[in-house]
């Protein structure tokens, strides 16, 4: 555990990917194989299932640090972590145990059958053996979700060092289900396989949001513009009658998404097409919303691929009979892979068109349609562009619509959290809308808390203390009084919000000081906003 | 009902019988000051009453003002009332201001810790009615290692850093927190830096404390010669032009909001010491306890959730709404002081 605990602790006190991937490949090199499986299966979300309730914890944890219910309710809101709040409350010890990684774990994994007394008489003797680190790792492992930014990428690049096997293969290899209680690290990573590198994807080319003017990009008929779809950057694998589909995460999730199994069938092998996925409900593109519903589930159950199928808008082709043709020309490339779609002839694979525009006027008016049609905005690409590797500047840029604005008027208030835990930050904002009275009243729309500077937040954390109306646990209602203007990027009728609206990334773009909360926008300005 | 002996104005603490303000935050006639922060000690009094140690600091912030000295302990009187300083060992000069009239005793704490850092004469606790106190780190998450064990890391830090020909920057407020650092570093190491703020102020403090040798850095000042060693800078130098300048370099921050672990990663800052000049939790709870007050005023920090507590607790304790900042100076340093340093 303590090799462990030191390895979370570097991981979590750098931004620096080299330093993250050396720590990880230090730690391969020493732990046991035990502890290896273990590890990889935690940093990529396999951990057993959660032993104790958070309920249970909650209560626990305030018990052992003599402190009552609420008190620790009030400190885990300002220190945002279950666990971490837990590691900081109970009382400080000494490390003073010698349990391995997959010691705690295989006791974790009995502890799910225990009874709340063997739970809790559990919890309190490691949470007085272990230290502050360790005992903060521990909750963590029984709470879930390490977020130490340590990606699938990144892990496979430290045990890619450490094994100097190729790293898209070790991505390959850790796809799909398996189980750290049972697998070997031998079986899961070292044994060589045929199959590993059938998968094997092209690193995306990724574009940077457009600088200059648009029409300082030169000859229109050198560029090709096409719409940036809303959904999931993919890359579409096909080779030796097998499916690959790869997330822009460098994820495989080709389990995810079984209506794209009817491309083994039609498209020749070695075949790579880069694609955007995209809900498809009631036979139109839908909203990222609707996407949301496929990407947080294990299984795909039949209800939901009736409800939210999937389509493949197709940008681009890389792999064509088993050449890599990343090298020539867009042009090229895109006329290959209108072929490559037409001849397939399926409802799940189709083209993202390009547009056929004789002035940079006609596409910019095309990119006030990207709304309309949920596209992001442009993408506009060179035609004699090569797939490049990562992010690069010059042959593709993508041009964005601008986000939507409202003015709302702040009407709650929460603490932030970490530094900014002493200032209100967190807010609320609502917009007009008449009752059966036809009277005026504020309903809420939106919470956003960043888009301010350090200064504004603390004048205005200083007027709600002042102004405060009511106080609901960390929450408090002010006087309506301010108006900020809030940018969103995509809206959609939605049930679950109290406004009939959902917003998505909202966000203040600025303190309208200049007005009054009457001159603030309604719900109908808003809806109105929904295409 | 009669006045209480100390009212919560807009302009201050104020004493209506002795006509006098504690830390106020507004232009006043009288004003008796805990301690040299900027928060509690304002410019545009008339007169200026504070520890004799705390008078070269103020005179350094302020300029030309009227102040007169006391000792600890030394009572002195205003119209009848009682007044007197006790160490408050937040930092050097910062004292509890204790007012008396008729039998009835309040404490004014300012800010303060009861560790005993080495520099500021230690905190005493003084017997009271009424309590004001501050909670900057009232929660039950903040609780603090002995300065000994936190010293070591910093030290360790430094040395690591020299072994990879990285200088070390370490971050803390130029008034309090960059002497006390100053004070526990391992000259052994290499040399100590400073930014002018610090250096300053130090040399300010120089005749009441002995330090190590510090070294300003000036225009002249190669990069290369900093390789190694340490640099003491205000918070308001992080991400500065004149810290770029330094590369390579690792950076720390010493601050109690140093315990949560959100708060080094939203800061940028490579490495967090958690090391305060105010209680922790568990400090506030016992210098309250020895008091003997029975009632308690929260001034600033997380003072509803911690009156809250204390009225569980038996107190009869409530929350004032004041215009002190607490440790948040380390976090946001806007303050009017560091700007200009
Ligand atoms: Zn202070
Ligand atoms: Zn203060």
């Amino acid at each position: 555990m303590k090799n462990f605990a030191q390895l979370i602790k570097t991981l979590d006190s750098t931004n620096k990917t080299t330093t993250k991937v050396q720590a990880l490949a230090n730690y391969f090199s020493v732990a046991t194989d035990k502890d290896k499986v273990w590890t990889i299966a935690i940093l990529s979300h396999r951990r057993p299932p959660r032993p104790v309730n958070t309920t249970l914890l909650r209560k626990w944890a305030s018990e052992l640090a003599n402190i009552p219910l609420w008190l620790f309710e009030e400190s885990y809101h300002i220190v945002g972590d279950l666990a971490e709040t837990i590691a900081l409350v109970v009382p400080a010890t000494k490390s003073s145990t010698e349990k391995t990684l997959t010691q705690f774990l295989e006791e974790m994994i009995a502890l799910k059958k225990k009874t709340d007394e063997q739970k809790k008489a559990y919890l309190f003797e490691n949470w007085k053996i272990l230290d502050y680190y360790e005992r903060f790792v521990f909750t963590k492992l029984i709470t879930g979700g390490f977020r130490i930014g340590v990606s699938q990428k990144l892990m496979t690049r430290a045990l890619a060092k450490s094994t100097a096997i190729d790293q898209d293969i070790l991505a390959y290899k850790l796809m799909g289900n398996w189980n750290p209680d049972k697998i070997t690290f031998q079986q899961l990573i070292l044994e060589e396989n045929e199959s590993d590198y059938l998968s094997k994807p092209y690193p995306f080319y990724l574009a940077y949001p457009i600088e200059n003017e648009i029409a300082n990009l030169g000859d229109i008929n050198l560029w090709s513009a096409e719409h940036k779809w809303d959904g999931i950057r993919s890359q579409t694998i096909i080779r030796n009658n097998e499916l690959f589909i790869w997330s822009r995460g460098e994820e495989l999730v080709t389990d995810k998404y079984p209506e794209f199994q009817a491309l083994v069938d039609t498209i020749p092998n070695g075949t790579v097409i880069d694609a955007e996925i995209l809900p498809f409900p009631n036979g139109q593109i839908g909203t990222f919303n609707d996407l949301q519903s496929r990407i947080g589930r294990k299984t795909i159950s039949k209800n939901l691929l009736q409800k939210v199928p999937v389509i493949l808008k197709a940008y681009d082709l890389l792999e064509w009979k088993g050449e890599d043709i990343r090298n020539r020309p867009f042009s090229y490339r895109r006329d290959l892979l209108e072929k490559v779609v037409k001849s397939a002839a399926l409802n799940v694979l189709q083209l993202s068109k390009t547009m056929y525009c004789n002035s940079w006027e006609e596409v910019a008016k095309e990119r006030e349609q990207s709304r309309e049609v949920h596209s992001e905005g442009l993408m506009l690409k060179r035609k004699d562009s090569p797939y490049l590797v990562g992010r690069k500047k010059g042959d593709w840029w993508k041009w964005k619509v601008d986000p939507l604005t409202i003015d709302g008027v702040l009407t709650y208030a929460m603490r932030g959290h970490g530094r900014r835990s002493n200032l209100f930050t967190d807010y609320t904002f609502a917009l007009w809308k008449e009752n059966e009275k036809g009277e005026k009243e504020l309903v809420t729309f939106a919470k956003a808390y960043s888009g301010l500077t350090d200064a504004e937040f603390r004048k205005i954390d200083n007027w709600i203390k002042k102004n405060t109306l009511e106080r609901f646990g960390p929450v408090r209602s002010v006087t309506p009084h301010h108006v900020f203007e809030i940018a969103f990027e995509g809206i959609a009728l939605s049930s679950r919000h109290k406004s009939g609206v959902a917003t998505r990334f909202p966000r203040i773009l600025r303190w309208r000081k200049d007005k009054s909360i009457h001159e603030a926008n309604s719900i109908s300005d808003l809806k109105q906003m929904i295409i | 009902m009669k006045t209480p002996l100390l009212e919560f104005t807009s302009k201050g603490i104020y004493c209506s019988i002795a006509k006098v303000y504690l830390d106020p935050w507004k232009p006043v006639d009288k004003a008796i000051i805990s301690h040299g922060h900027a928060d509690h000690s304002r410019w545009g009094h008339k007169a200026y009453i504070t520890h004799h140690r705390n008078v070269p600091i103020i005179l350094h912030r302020l300029g030309e003002i009227n102040v007169s000295g006391k000792e600890w302990g030394e009572t002195f009187f205003i119209n009848n009332v009682k007044f007197s300083l006790h160490p408050a060992g937040h930092i050097i000069g910062s004292s509890q201001i204790r007012v008396e009239h008729k039998g009835e005793v309040w404490v004014f704490t300012g800010d303060y810790k009861v560790q005993d850092d080495g520099i500021s004469t230690p905190y005493e606790p003084i017997k009271c009615n009424t309590f004001i106190t501050e909670c900057t780190f009232g929660l039950p998450a903040f609780k603090w290692v002995a300065q000994k064990e936190v010293f070591e890391n910093i030290n360790r830090w430094w040395s690591e850093n020299k072994s990879e020909g990285k200088t070390s920057i370490l971050f803390g407020y130029s008034l309090g927190k960059a002497q006390r650092l100053l004070k526990y570093l391992e000259t052994d190491i290499g040399k100590i830096y400073t930014h002018g703020a610090i250096e300053n102020m130090t040399q300010v403090l120089r005749p009441l404390i002995d330090f190590p040798k510090t070294t300003l850095i000036t225009r002249d000042t190669k990069k290369e010669e900093l390789l190694g060693n340490i640099v003491l800078a205000p918070p308001s130098a992080h991400g500065s032009t004149w810290i770029r300048k330094m590369v390579p370099y690792v950076t720390a921050s010493a601050s109690g909001w140093m315990t949560f672990r959100g708060a080094r990663r939203r800061r940028a800052i490579d490495k967090g010491f958690v090391l305060s000049d105010h209680c922790d939790w568990q400090g506030l709870l016992n210098s309250i306890e020895a008091t003997g007050a029975e009632k308690i005023i929260c001034t600033h920090g997380y003072t509803e959730i911690f009156s809250r507590y204390l009225q569980e607790q038996g107190y009869d304790a409530r929350t004032e709404e004041t215009q002190y900042e607490g440790e948040l100076n380390e976090l946001n340093p806007t303050s009017k002081e560091e700007v200009e340093a």
